[in-house]
C-alpha cells in the first residue's frame, strides 16, 4: 500500500510541475508578444541585433529555429525568415554545383543569395547565411562549414572531406590553386598523401587540373576563382535548383 | 508665430530651430544678423526669453518662413530650461564673430564665391547635424530593445531550468509517467525551442504537430513524388514544401521529424536514408532495388555511366542517380572505376560471366 502511495505522490508531483510549466508557459508567451509588439522590426531589420539575440538564446539553452511552430518563429517571424533564407541558399547552391563541384565561398553565396533576393527585400548578412546552414545540415544533403583563411567554404553535396582535403582546400585559399610541392613544403606530407588528397577533390569535381602551367601541374579551385567573376546564374542553372 | 516645441542649436555660424516632432521643419538665421540680445526673466505664467535683435534682412536673404516682417526682433522662448546657458553662449558667439574669420568646414563647392560657398557649407554641417541626432534617437531604440531583450532572455532561462527539472523527476520516476504527459512535456519544449533534457533531441519528435505535418506532407507529396519516379530527396522536399507555403515555413528538423513518422503513420511514402546520409522520401510504392535493375539494363546498354550521363539520360537529379548507382554497386550489380575523370560505373561482369 505504501508503495503504491509513493506512486501515487510521485505521478501528483510531475502533474504539479507540468501544469506550472503550462502557466508559466503562458506568461513567457505574453511577455514575447510584448517584446514582439515593440521590436519585432529590429529582429528583421537589424542583423547585429540579430547576432546578439542567437548568442543570448544559445546561453541559456534555446535554440529559436528549432521548430517554425515555436513561439521564437511565430511571434517574432524569425523562422520564416531563416527558413526561406535556406531555400535560397539550397537553390544557388544547386545552381552552381556543376561549376564547383559542391564548393562556394561564404562571399560568393552571399553575393548571389542577395542578387537573388531583389532590391527591396530585407538585408541578410554572412552571419544570418551561417545559421540558416547548420540548420539545413539535418536535412542529410551534405551541408557543412569549412573554415578556411578567415571565411568560409560552403559545401552542400554530400562528399566525405575529412581533416586531410580541408587543410588543402585552407592552403589553396591563398592562391586559388595549389602544387604537391607547396603542400610537401608547407603540411610536410608525403607525396603520395598529397595526391591522394588532390585526386579525391579532383574526383568530387571541387578542383580542376591544370597541367600547362610552368613548373608543376596546378590544382585550382572553381570555388576560390569564380569570386574573382562572380558570374551570373544562367536559366539553365536555375532550373537545377527548382524542383 | 508659431514655432513651438522644437530645439535650439547654435553653431559659429547660425542659430538653428529644428521642430522636435517634425524633422524637417528646420529654421536657421545667420549669426551675422544679429544686432544684439538682451533676457527677459520667466514670470508667471510666462517663459524665460532670450530677444534677438536683427539687421534689416538682407537682399540675398534665403527664403525662409517669412519673407519679411514688422518686426525687427525674435523671441527665443525656453519654457523648460536652458535659457542662462544658451543666453551665455550665444553672447560668446556674437562677441568672438568667428564666422567672419572661419572658413566653414567641409566645403565640397569649387565655387570661389565666399558667399555661397559658406551657404552650401553650412547646409552640410546642418545635414550631419541630423544624421547625429538620427543615430543618437537609433541608439536608444537599440538598447531600449537590448534591455528589454535581456529581461525576456532572464524569463526563457527559467522556463529551461523548469524543464530540466521536470525532466530529472520523469528520470526518477523511471517511466512511470503517462504517454499524455509525455506528448505534453514535448510540446511544451517544442515552444520554447528547448532540446529534450531526456532524449536529448531537440525538444523531441512525436508531438502532435508532428503527426499532424506528417499527414499533411502525405497529401502534398503524394502527386510530385509520382512525377518524379517516385523518390525525392529531403532538401528538394524542403524548398518544395515551403515555397507553396510562403508564410509559416518549416524548419529543417520540422520536416525531418514529422517524416521519422511516415512509416509508423502507416502513410504512403516513407524516410529513407542511404549510406551517405543522403535522406529521401518515397512513395511506399516505389521499390528502389526494383529500379536498380533498370538501372542496370541502362548502364550496360551504355556499356558505362557516371552518374551525371545517367542522370540525364533517365530524367533524374544528380543526386539520386549517384545513389542509385551506389546502391546498385553495393548489391553486386555495378562496379566502379575511380579515376580522376571521374566516377563510372560498369556492369559488373564478374557477377555475370563465370
Amino acid at each position: 500500500l505504501r508503495q503504491a502511495k509513493y506512486k501515487e505522490r510521485g505521478t501528483v508531483l510531475a502533474e504539479d510541475q507540468l501544469a506550472q510549466m503550462s502557466k508559466q508557459l503562458d506568461m513567457f508567451k505574453t511577455n514575447l508578444e510584448e517584446f514582439a509588439s515593440k521590436h519585432k522590426q529590429e529582429i528583421r531589420k537589424n542583423p547585429e541585433f540579430r547576432v546578439q539575440f542567437q548568442d543570448m538564446c544559445a546561453t541559456i539553452g534555446v535554440d529559436p529555429l528549432a521548430s517554425g511552430k515555436g513561439f521564437w518563429s511565430e511571434m517574432l517571424g524569425v523562422g520564416d525568415f531563416y527558413y526561406e533564407l535556406g531555400v535560397q541558399i539550397i537553390e544557388v547552391c544547386l545552381a552552381l554545383k556543376h561549376r564547383n563541384g559542391g564548393l562556394i565561398t561564404l562571399e560568393e553565396l552571399h553575393q548571389q543569395v542577395l542578387k537573388g533576393r531583389g532590391k527591396f527585400a530585407q538585408d541578410v548578412s554572412q552571419d544570418d547565411l551561417l545559421r540558416a546552414i547548420k540548420k539545413l545540415k539535418v536535412l542529410g544533403n551534405g551541408f557543412g562549414i569549412i573554415p578556411v583563411g578567415g571565411t568560409y567554404l560552403i559545401q552542400s553535396v554530400p562528399a566525405e572531406l575529412n581533416m586531410d582535403h580541408t587543410v588543402v582546400l585552407q592552403l589553396a585559399e591563398k592562391k586559388g590553386y595549389v602544387t604537391v610541392s607547396e603542400i610537401r613544403s608547407s603540411l610536410k606530407w608525403e607525396t603520395e598523401r598529397a595526391k591522394q588528397v588532390l585526386e579525391h577533390l579532383l574526383k568530387e569535381g571541387m578542383a580542376w587540373l591544370d597541367t600547362q602551367a610552368a613548373g608543376e601541374p596546378q590544382y585550382w579551385l572553381p570555388a576560390l576563382f569564380t569570386e574573382l567573376y562572380s558570374q551570373e546564374i544562367t536559366p539553365e542553372e536555375a532550373k537545377e535548383g527548382i524542383p | 508665430v508659431k514655432f513651438d516645441s522644437g530645439v535650439l542649436l547654435l553653431s559659429t555660424h547660425r542659430l538653428i530651430w529644428r521642430d522636435q516632432k517634425n524633422h524637417e521643419c528646420c529654421i536657421a538665421i545667420p549669426l551675422s544678423q544679429i544686432v544684439f540680445i538682451e533676457e527677459q526673466a520667466a514670470g508667471i505664467g510666462k517663459s524665460a526669453k532670450i530677444v534677438v535683435h536683427l539687421h534689416p534682412a538682407s537682399s540675398n536673404k534665403e527664403p525662409g518662413p517669412f519673407q519679411n516682417s514688422k518686426y525687427s526682433y525674435i523671441k527665443l522662448s525656453f519654457k523648460e530650461h536652458g535659457q542662462i546657458e544658451f543666453y551665455r553662449r550665444l553672447s560668446e558667439e556674437i562677441t568672438q564673430r568667428r564666422w567672419e574669420n572661419m572658413p566653414t568646414g567641409q566645403t565640397i563647392q569649387v565655387n570661389k564665391d565666399p558667399q555661397a560657398g559658406r551657404i552650401r557649407a553650412v547646409g552640410i554641417v546642418g545635414i550631419e547635424r541630423k544624421l547625429e541626432e538620427k543615430r543618437k534617437e537609433t541608439d536608444k531604440n537599440i538598447s531600449e530593445a537590448f534591455e528589454d531583450l535581456s529581461k525576456l532572455m532572464e524569463k526563457a532561462k527559467e522556463m529551461v531550468e523548469l524543464s530540466k527539472s521536470i525532466a530529472n523527476k520523469i528520470k526518477e520516476k523511471q517511466g512511470d509517467i503517462t504517454e499524455d504527459e509525455t506528448i505534453r512535456f514535448k510540446s511544451y519544449l517544442l515552444s520554447m525551442g528547448i532540446a529534450n533534457p531526456v532524449t536529448r533531441e531537440t525538444y523531441g519528435s512525436g508531438t502532435h504537430y508532428h503527426m499532424q505535418l506528417a499527414k499533411q506532407l502525405a497529401g502534398i507529396l503524394q502527386t510530385p513524388l509520382e512525377e518524379r519516379g517516385g523518390i525525392m530527396s529531403l532538401t528538394e522536399v524542403y524548398c518544395l514544401v515551403n515555397r507553396a507555403r510562403g508564410l509559416e515555413l518549416l524548419s529543417p528538423e520540422d520536416l525531418v521529424n514529422a517524416c521519422k513518422m511516415l512509416e509508423s503513420l502507416k502513410l504512403p511514402l516513407r524516410l529513407r536514408i542511404f549510406d551517405s546520409g543522403v535522406m529521401v522520401i518515397e512513395l511506399q510504392s516505389h521499390n528502389e532495388e526494383e529500379m536498380v535493375a533498370s538501372a542496370l539494363e541502362t548502364v550496360s546498354e551504355k556499356g558505362s555511366l557516371t552518374a551525371d550521363e545517367f542522370a540525364k539520360l533517365v530524367g533524374m537529379s544528380v543526386l539520386l542517380a549517384k545513389e542509385r548507382l551506389l546502391l546498385a554497386e553495393k548489391m553486386g550489380h555495378l562496379c566502379r572505376d575511380d579515376s580522376v575523370e571521374g566516377l563510372r560505373f560498369y556492369p559488373n561482369l564478374f557477377l555475370t560471366q563465370s
